[in-house]
């Protein structure tokens, strides 16, 4: 028997658990931070957890296709978690056949504003075209966003990091630009933080209450849908105009 | 439990086939999604182990968005090249979704316009 640190390291290291476990981990501490800073938007976990983790990987020596080949686990799980919007969706049910014109008619507008205003801004501010097709579907949740990006033509791993940013971006300042514009319905709420932040916007609308997180839920799959619809059909004006 | 994975999974690959079998400017989950709210109203209720199990992937969404995030690292050479347009793109485009998203329903929904706190 000998003491062997460096060959227990690279066991750890190279183990298909060690993404899923960093991960897991760093993602709870980044909770607990959160509730601790009394829920503060800008505690964000999830990006609090970038960070965190992105640090460990760079002072590790950790290369960053070595660390997500063992956490595509957790990755892989947006497929499920995307169908499963359809349960938030489904119990919506009843005020939703109240109010099905507005809804659909806000995720229409709203999705199509979020296209046009990311694609015009970033074409005016001098973005790269591979930028800007990266940018498009950036509002949606990162299943249906990569996959857009793939079908237009952009770099689907870049369009998962900037929709990480746009969920964020949403999440820490959702709520103050929303009472700014005096939006007090909470099912108002709810939609404009799942149109516009997907998946990590909505669990700030949860924050805020029920309604708005349950609104903010069926917005991710609605949003989802008619931006799938809308982006190929609009990229190539929205390009070359 | 188990039984309610295996229906979120099923529902995603009968998505993807859907998807391809129709040609659909869908990505597969979003269909499998259709696809199970087409179930949930057929069966007309959720199913109880569904509803904690949604709950439970519906409540830590934030976590399944980490392991794609983390790649920022790898794409810091266009992030930075890029930062100003992106930066601004991305904060612009967001919040004026959320105001204009916010706004819309709240004039068009006479039923949200009642449900001021």
């Amino acid at each position: 028997m000998s003491f062997e640190p460096r060959a227990a390291w690279d066991a750890v290291a190279s183990s298909p658990m060690f993404g899923l476990a960093l991960t897991l981990l760093v993602y709870q501490g980044a909770i607990w931070l959160f509730e601790r800073c009394g829920r503060r938007p800008l505690v964000n976990p999830v990006l609090v957890t970038m960070v965190v983790i992105i640090a460990i990987l760079s002072v590790t020596g950790i290369a960053y296709q070595t660390y997500f080949d063992s956490a595509k686990m957790v990755h892989l799980l947006l497929g499920p978690a995307t169908v499963a919007l359809a349960v938030p969706l489904y119990r919506q049910l009843p005020s939703l056949i109240r109010s099905w014109p507005a809804v659909l008619a806000t995720a229409l507008i709203g999705s199509a504003v979020a296209l046009i205003s990311v694609v015009a801004s970033a074409r005016i501010l001098g973005a790269s075209p591979a930028v800007q097709l990266s940018l498009a579907p950036k509002s949606v949740t990162t299943p249906i966003a990569m996959g857009i990006s793939e079908r237009i033509g952009g770099i689907p791993s870049l369009t998962a990091v900037l929709v990480v940013l746009t969920g964020v971006a949403g999440a820490i300042f959702g709520s103050w630009v929303l009472d700014r514009a005096r939006v007090r319905s909470p099912s108002a709420r709810g939609l404009a933080f799942g149109i516009s932040a997907h998946a990590i916007g909505t669990t700030r609308a949860f924050q805020e209450g029920e309604t708005q997180g349950a609104y903010a839920g069926l917005a991710i799959g609605l949003a989802g849908i008619v931006t799938a619809i809308l982006t190929p059909l609009l990229i190539g004006w929205l390009t070359t105009i | 439990m188990l039984g309610s994975i295996t229906v979120l999974v099923i529902c995603q690959l009968a998505g993807e086939a859907i998807v391809r079998l129709f040609n659909l400017p869908l990505p597969g989950p979003v269909a499998g999604m259709v696809v199970l709210f087409l179930g949930l109203m057929i069966r007309g209720r959720i199913p109880k182990s569904l509803d904690r199990v949604t709950r439970g992937i519906l409540g830590n969404l934030g976590l399944l968005f980490v392991p794609a995030s983390v790649g920022v690292m790898v794409q810091t050479d266009i992030l930075a090249a890029e930062a100003v347009p992106i930066t601004v793109a991305v904060l612009v485009s967001t919040l004026l979704t959320m105001v204009i998203s916010g706004v819309t329903m709240q004039l068009l929904d006479r039923q949200a316009r009642k449900d001021k706190p």
